[in-house]
């Protein structure tokens, strides 16, 4: 294969995959961006197989059947366990919605803190009951 | 350039410039189900030009073989993924219903919904 064809075609491939890349970056939903993957997946397949025409090299072949294979597990697992998101779900919380969630994560672990410390405190009671009555 | 080599590299040519135009599709359409029509082109005319132009320009009967498997594989798992996504998209409200001509899953889940409500 003549490589004018090489680099033409391995440019299109590129300039694709950039533009699905640009997509799986934006997709405003888990399922665009399994749709992205599943088609950056076919691009790479057109790039082996252009890559293994100019080496000569047929052991690529076998990549391409277990790509072909197992290229749509991403996609049928996203779309199997995707669920409706909340609207403002991929926004980047402001400083004061950050400070609220820290000093209620920071709540949660004292409170977790006490009841462990309380916990210790009785099961030391109950192994050692002679101890506590002498 | 022997006659062969000339169609393995229009096929060659051909499957790059459709991956390209799908990849613009996936980037500017407007909703999932018009992503989705994009996409697939890739996956499977894309995809059976370049096993052509690959098996044309190695040229063993056992690579041919293989990549007829590769095709056989891609025709039966893209539908698989392509419906999956569909009825998941479909169902978490993904589908843009101002962009519908027709609609007929909404019609038909209605019209159920009317039959099985007594009276």
């Amino acid at each position: 294969m003549s490589p004018v064809v090489m680099w033409a075609g391995g440019a299109m491939l590129a300039v694709a995959a950039l533009l699905i890349v640009a997509r799986i970056e934006r997709g405003p939903s888990m399922l665009d961006r399994a749709i992205a993957l599943d088609a950056l997946v076919a691009s790479l397949m057109g790039g082996l197989a252009m890559w293994s025409a100019a080496t000569g090299r047929s052991d690529l072949v076998n990549v391409l059947v277990v790509l072909a294979l197992v290229g749509f597990i991403g996609s049928v697992t996203l779309a199997r366990f995707v669920a409706v998101e909340p609207e403002d779900e991929g926004r980047i919380l402001t400083p004061e919605e950050v400070r609220i969630h820290d000093a209620r994560l920071r709540e949660a672990l004292e409170r977790e803190r006490d009841r462990s410390a309380a916990g210790r405190d009785s099961a030391a009671q109950r192994a050692h009951p002679e101890g506590e009555q002498q | 350039m022997s006659v062969v080599e000339w169609v393995a590299s229009a096929c060659f040519l051909l499957g790059c410039a459709l991956t390209l135009v799908a990849a613009i599709g996936i980037l500017r359409f407007p909703d999932l189900l018009a992503r989705m029509h994009a996409g697939t082109k890739p996956q499977v005319l894309g995809l059976v030009l370049s096993m052509t132009g690959l098996g044309l320009s190695i040229g063993s009967s056992q690579v041919a073989w293989k990549l007829i498997l590769v095709i056989v594989f891609q025709f039966m798992t893209a539908p698989v993924s392509a419906h999956m996504v569909g009825r998941a998209g479909y169902r978490t409200g993904k589908v843009r219903e101002d962009l519908l001509e027709v609609d007929e899953l909404t019609e038909d889940l209605e019209r159920a919904k009317a039959d099985e409500t007594p009276g």
